[in-house]
């Protein structure tokens, strides 16, 4: 009896579940909607054989429970039963399969009208490319990937001049209009998903994948990795904006082509000294940094980094918080530079200082902190901390230990990091949420001293 | 009866049920032996058709590189067809009762195999010393892959080879070693047919077209 | 097929399996650890497979700690999360599932179950167990080495399972191959066995359409693993070669970590394809023994025989061979080429009307019966339940279209749990609750069973039920942590939280399942050689347990099929399939 009851109040209870859940499909803000549909109605054909057999059990599990003086029926089989069941089934399932094929098929036709657009996947994040005015994208290969190529562009292909690039993991499409998504991976395997599109696809290196959608719905979208990618899969995060066709437009020509992004001079140290003097007061002479006025160590950081984290505090994306004490001070002194050309000469005279350890100021036990060290934080900065600029991870070896510090609590608290227009910033905030305690983030950064 | 008739009888009637005693029952370990052998070449007639298959899917790609020809293979193929011919011999006689010419088959077999197998590890050497060889070449990887893997049957064979040379000195039962030498030879056959197919498919020049249609891609 | 004329009336002896030679233990060792007996076999595949099954829940524990509670615990980092959810995987589906339901169960039933004194090959059936052995004993060697075990999943997708940036992308990843290619030559060692068992050591009577089903789905099983494996095998081999030979099998030219790879032209769906093309019979290596095995515990305890018998062994055969062309359902959004959906998913949804079949005749079969509740009873219904929802959402997931969204998401984790892992695990805990007896002589503790049942079967369903509801969310699978987006509500975590209770709970029941099986060993009530009243041969033999040989002096004889339980006119309700119809006692 027991058991009849309770399987009625499962079956109850799981289509009270489904009716009353909060949990549910995101609103689309594609045109697939007719996956939706598909959906829907998978779910009142199984959802009603669920219900159907289930109760049919538990009316049995009554009906024909234990009698000593009782005899259950001899029937070996019954063939009508069988086949009417048999048909039925087959029917059901006709009745999935077939709207299902029917809406693949759109799936797999891309509209001749479709604009094209192509994801590039890399442990762990995303970046894009526009074909530019010439409507073509360049041709790419894995072998002319590096710091200064990272799409793996082909310098010599004239259709890839005009590209545009988006090295950030933030997209923008146009709404109501189709687009062709071609998508390549320079490492693993990844997935391009947006749950709101509903589509999705996987990245994999050596090929390129696609599907296509029309984003119907304004809005910034959530777009997640969804294929296993090593360590730092679950911080494979990006943006999808989905805005009127003037916004797009300006979005998209305020970012450089293929040819303008090569063209673009290195940074001139000697003209940065100049600037650097400002710097000096704070960061010291050598750029070793000043723990009395929170000023870090610079010289040893990549010019990458630096540019980076200059722009960010200049356009107010570092520095903004209202409990990044230090990060104020520091953002109206990065608006003294006047341009791009300034912050890439300023970081390129850095570079050139020389790069001593600054002192251990923490104490911590290293041996717990190689652990995480070792597994986690080392995939990206290098297993001695020196940096990579492929993962976008500054170095940390031999930095001030006591920033060091300052900044992981501000990753955790969502100090840094946290701005809409932070790319890297979610990462490590994500990242930086496995060091649990005070401990353990003392733990880790006194690994990072003992790094050789 | 026939695999369908047995699936297609009701058990519980009466009619069948008087057929169903009838059945003798497990027949001797000698039909188990067999059936066991049989079975085993099924799983690797899967194992090799896999890689084949895989051997295909990659060569439909714009960059497929054939590998460059190892003459040596045409030698060792011979070898290997002495060494299923020795022991078909072994396998005749020991049915005429001829142990003395079984036996001399027997270890002709186990020979050449093992010439086979060193003229493989030669042949590997010969590809790697080529100027063409490149690891990352998969017509190349394959090579060593597929023939890596056929000769690890061969020595497994070789292993079953031995119990029966072991066998078949001073005083032993005739329809053991009569059963142990006839497996063996069936063994010998199937690895000498699955490598008459991989060097035919595999290894002799561009047999690309002919493999996509087995395969089914053209 | 050999028949002997004689006459039923007449007393024939059994045939005894020709030359077998049975082998004889002289020694403890000889007899309990260096045994030939399938049952002793069968005992330490069951005690090995229970043992790291325990490690893999433990670490189910551990990912749904951090899932229910991130940020919570320090020893679980992004990179250790990761090989418990490889580990977890890899172990339950082949460690644990397949080496219990065929090492296991296939051992211990199959010479019982068609009446043959032994497998025909005990000593090759030895040697099969101490590989499998060795196949663990390497799994559980790579927690000891440098970056620990994988941590690529338990798909291994190349080319992450051997870069850097993987845990465990090294050592971890080579022993957890090598270690899976010596599970395989294990098995095929005892999968021959299974196979020319049941089919030539049946003994007299025992026609294939008199086999319980337990040996249908489990020879079934045997078969498609036999023919599945080699498929792992290629694909391990394979990226063994990428891994430590620098082919390029798998590997495509590519930048990892800044650094140009070495590789170039191999293609990672190339494994994908090998991989599944054993992953999707994998699943019914696990699902058609518990098909069968639940088909006799429905029987026995409900008191009647199997509804439509005949096609549950088509099911069975028609199930086993469309196993082997359904594979790319797993690959919908894998980037193969699109137009194979088609083909897929017809053949995946056209799987589900023998499936669907199977549930409707063990429904059937309760229909009419008369049913005991029993212990095995209760976890048969409760795979039944399990089963049926598992088997549904397949639907989804079978259906390309359907699939898109959901794929890689929570839903596909919740779906493949109920109908791989609850499922089989309910009729594995029934199957011990109903042999539990003959393997000891002993009957298990029923209020304990109980409870083991209550909370095992209410625990799973609270765990998996609201699990599909995170994945309609688009909460992916194999996320560390999923915080920083905007689509997911706080309230999914509390949800969360609430599975990783259910989880710990259920968990931690099944401490009172082992203590139950220890305790019974002592204290448990003396069962007699059939306490179920059961028609099968296993619970016919001369001793209990059996001792080796199993049947004592002759070999049984079979005068019918498995399922004669209430049959009319005659005094019991059950007739044993060695008792001739002119011994039935009718009045």
């Amino acid at each position: 009896m027991a058991m009849a009851i309770v399987l009625i109040l499962l079956v109850l209870g799981s289509v009270l579940f489904q009716f009353l859940s909060p949990w549910y499909f995101t609103p689309i803000a594609s045109n697939w909607g007719a996956i939706d549909d598909t959906i829907k109605l998978t779910f009142w054909i199984t959802g009603s054989v669920f219900v159907a057999v289930n109760l049919f059990m538990a009316y049995c599990v009554v009906r024909f429970r234990y009698r000593k003086e009782k005899r259950a029926a001899y029937e070996p089989e019954n063939k009508k039963l069988e086949a009417w069941l048999v048909g039925l089934t087959a029917v059901g399932i006709a009745a999935m399969l077939a709207p299902g094929l029917f809406v693949w098929a759109k799936f797999v036709e891309v509209p001749n009208d479709a604009a094209v657009v192509e994801v590039v996947g890399k442990q762990w994040f995303f970046s894009f490319r526009f074909p530019g005015n010439d409507g073509k994208l360049g041709t790419v290969d894995a072998k002319y990937i590096s710091d200064k190529n990272p799409f793996g562009m082909n310098p010599d292909d004239p259709n890839g001049q005009d590209d545009v690039l988006i090295p950030a993991s933030e997209l923008h499409l146009p709404i109501g209009k189709p687009v062709k998504l071609l998508l390549r991976s320079v490492d693993v395997l990844h997935n391009f998903a947006v749950p709101q599109f509903r589509a999705k696809m996987d990245l994999v290196p050596g090929m390129v994948t696609y599907f296509w959608l029309t984003p119907t719905r304004t809005g910034k979208f959530d777009i997640l990795c969804n294929e296993l990618c090593g360590v730092g899969h679950y911080v494979m995060r990006g943006k999808v904006v989905v805005e009127e066709e003037p916004a797009f437009q300006a979005w998209l020509s305020g970012h450089p082509t293929f040819a303008q992004t090569s063209a673009r001079a290195t940074g001139d140290a000697a003209a940065g000294k100049q600037l650097y003097a400002v710097c000096a007061a704070c960061h010291g002479v050598q750029a070793e940094g000043n723990p009395a006025l929170h000023a870090p160590k610079l010289s040893g950081l990549g010019d990458w980094y630096l540019q980076r984290q200059l722009k960010n505090y200049k356009q107010g994306t570092r520095g903004t918080h209202d409990k990044d004490v230090f990060g104020k001070m520091m953002a109206p002194i990065a608006a003294t530079l006047a341009d791009d050309a300034a912050i890439d000469n300023v970081s390129a005279y850095i570079k050139t200082l020389p790069d001593n350890p600054a002192p251990a100021t923490v104490k911590g036990n290293a041996n717990d902190g190689k652990r995480l060290y070792v597994s986690t934080c080392g995939t990206c900065h290098g297993p001695g901390g020196q940096g990579v600029q492929a993962m976008n991870a500054p170095a940390l070896k031999g930095m001030s230990d006591w920033y060091l510090v300052t900044q992981l609590k501000n990753f955790k608290q969502g100090v840094r990091g946290a701005h809409p227009q932070d790319m890297y910033g979610p990462q490590m905030t994500l990242m930086s949420k496995t060091l649990t305690d005070e401990r353990a983030i003392n733990d880790l950064v006194a690994y990072i001293n003992a790094l050789k | 009866m026939s695999m369908f008739q047995q699936l297609m009888a009701k058990p519980w009637a009466a009619d069948q049920g008087k057929l169903d005693d009838l059945y003798a029952g497990g027949a001797s370990s000698r039909l188990a032996k067999k059936l066991a052998l049989r079975v085993f070449l099924a799983v690797v007639t899967v194992l090799f058709t896999l890689l084949v298959t895989a051997y295909g899917g990659r060569m439909v790609y714009e960059d497929w590189r054939p590998a460059p020809q190892v003459n040596l293979l045409w030698a060792n193929t011979l070898v290997l067809i002495l060494s299923s011919a020795a022991l078909q011999w072994a396998q005749y006689s020991v049915r005429r009762g001829q142990m003395d010419a079984m036996r001399v088959g027997l270890l002709a077999g186990g020979a050449f195999t093992v010439v086979f197998l060193f003229g493989q590890v030669l042949a590997w050497r010969q590809l790697a010393m080529m100027v063409y060889f490149d690891v990352t070449n998969p017509a190349i990887a394959f090579f060593y892959l597929i023939t890596g893997v056929h000769g690890v049957h061969l020595l497994g064979g070789l292993v079953a080879w031995g119990r029966t040379v072991a066998k078949v000195w001073g005083d032993f039962e005739v329809a053991k070693v009569r059963q142990s030498v006839e497996l063996c030879t069936v063994y010998w056959h199937f690895l000498l047919l699955v490598w008459l197919v991989l060097f035919g498919l595999l290894f002799t020049g561009n047999n690309l077209d002919l493999l996509l249609k087995l395969c089914g891609i053209r | 097929m050999a028949y002997v004329a004689h006459d039923a009336s007449v007393f024939a002896p059994p045939a005894e399996v020709g030359e077998m030679e049975l082998y004889h233990p002289k020694t403890w060792l000889g007899k309990y650890v260096w045994s030939q007996d399938a049952k002793v076999i069968g005992i330490q595949y069951a005690i090995t497979a229970i043992g790291i099954g325990l490690v893999a829940l433990v670490m189910s524990w551990l990912i749904r700690l951090q899932l229910g509670f991130p940020d919570s615990f320090s020893f679980i980092d992004p990179s250790n999360y990761l090989q418990f959810v490889t580990l977890h995987g890899m172990i339950m589906v082949v460690y644990l599932l397949t080496a219990l339901f065929l090492g296991g169960f296939g051992n211990y039933l199959i010479p019982l179950m068609v009446g043959s004194r032994d497998m025909v090959f005990p000593y090759v059936n030895m040697v099969s167990y101490w590989v499998y052995l060795f196949a663990v004993l390497l799994l559980v060697a790579s927690f000891f080495v440098p970056g620990g075990p994988t941590g690529a999943g338990w798909t291994l997708y190349p080319p992450q399972a051997i870069l850097q940036g993987t845990p465990g992308a090294t050592w971890g990843i080579i022993l957890m191959l090598v270690s899976l290619v010596f599970f395989i030559i294990g098995f095929t060692m005892g999968g021959l066995n299974y196979v020319v068992t049941v089919l030539q050591a049946r003994t007299r009577g025992m026609t294939l359409m008199r086999m319980p089903l337990t040996i249908w789905g489990i020879f079934m099983a045997t078969v498609l693993a036999l023919l599945a494996f080699p498929a792992l095998l290629v694909s391990a081999i394979m990226m063994l070669f990428d891994l430590l030979l620098g082919t390029s099998f798998f590997m495509p030219a590519l930048v990892s970590m800044g650094q140009q790879s070495e590789h170039a032209g191999g293609s990672p769906l190339l494994f994908q394809h090998l991989f599944w093309f054993f992953g999707h019979p994998e699943v019914y290596i696990v699902a058609l023994p518990a098909f069968g095995i639940v088909s006799d515990l429905l029987s026995v305890h409900a008191r009647k025989n199997i509804f439509g018998y005949r096609m549950m062994v088509w099911a069975i055969v028609a199930i086993g061979g469309l196993s082997f062309v359904v594979w790319a359902h797993h690959m919908y959004v894998s980037g193969m080429n699109p137009y194979f959906g088609f083909f897929f998913a017809t053949t995946t949804l056209i799987i589900a009307v023998p499936t669907a079949l199977k549930v409707y005749n063990w429904v059937l079969t309760l229909w009419h019966g008369n049913i005991q509740l029993t212990v095995p009873m209760l976890f048969a219904i409760g795979f039944i339940f399990a089963f049926i929802h598992g088997g549904l959402t397949g639907l989804f997931l079978g259906n390309v279209t359907v699939s898109v969204p959901l794929s890689d998401t929570m839903f596909v984790v919740a779906h493949f749990h109920l109908v791989m892992a609850v499922a089989p695990i309910m009729v594995v805990f029934g199957a011990i609750y109903h042999w539990y007896p003959k393997i000891t002589g002993r009957m298990l503790n029923e209020g304990m069973g109980k409870f083991h049942f209550w909370a095992t079967f209410l625990g799973t369903y609270a765990i998996y039920l609201p699990m599909h509801y995170l994945g309609f969310l688009g909460v992916p699978r194999r996320y560390y942590a999923v915080g920083g987006t905007d689509f997911i509500p706080a309230s999914a975590q509390s949800l969360n939280a609430g599975i990783t209770i259910a989880s710990l709970l259920v968990g931690a029941v099944q401490l009172v399942f082992l203590y139950n099986l220890v305790w019974s060993y002592f204290k448990g009530k003396p069962s007699g050689g059939n306490p179920w009243n059961a028609t099968t041969l296993e619970w016919q033999t001369a001793d209990t347990p059996p001792k080796h040989g199993n049947f004592g002096a002759t070999l049984p004889v079979v005068y019918r099929w498995a399922y004669d339980y209430s049959v009319p006119g005659a005094d019991q309700d059950f007739i044993p399939q060695n008792v001739p119809a002119r011994e039935v006692a009718r009045t």
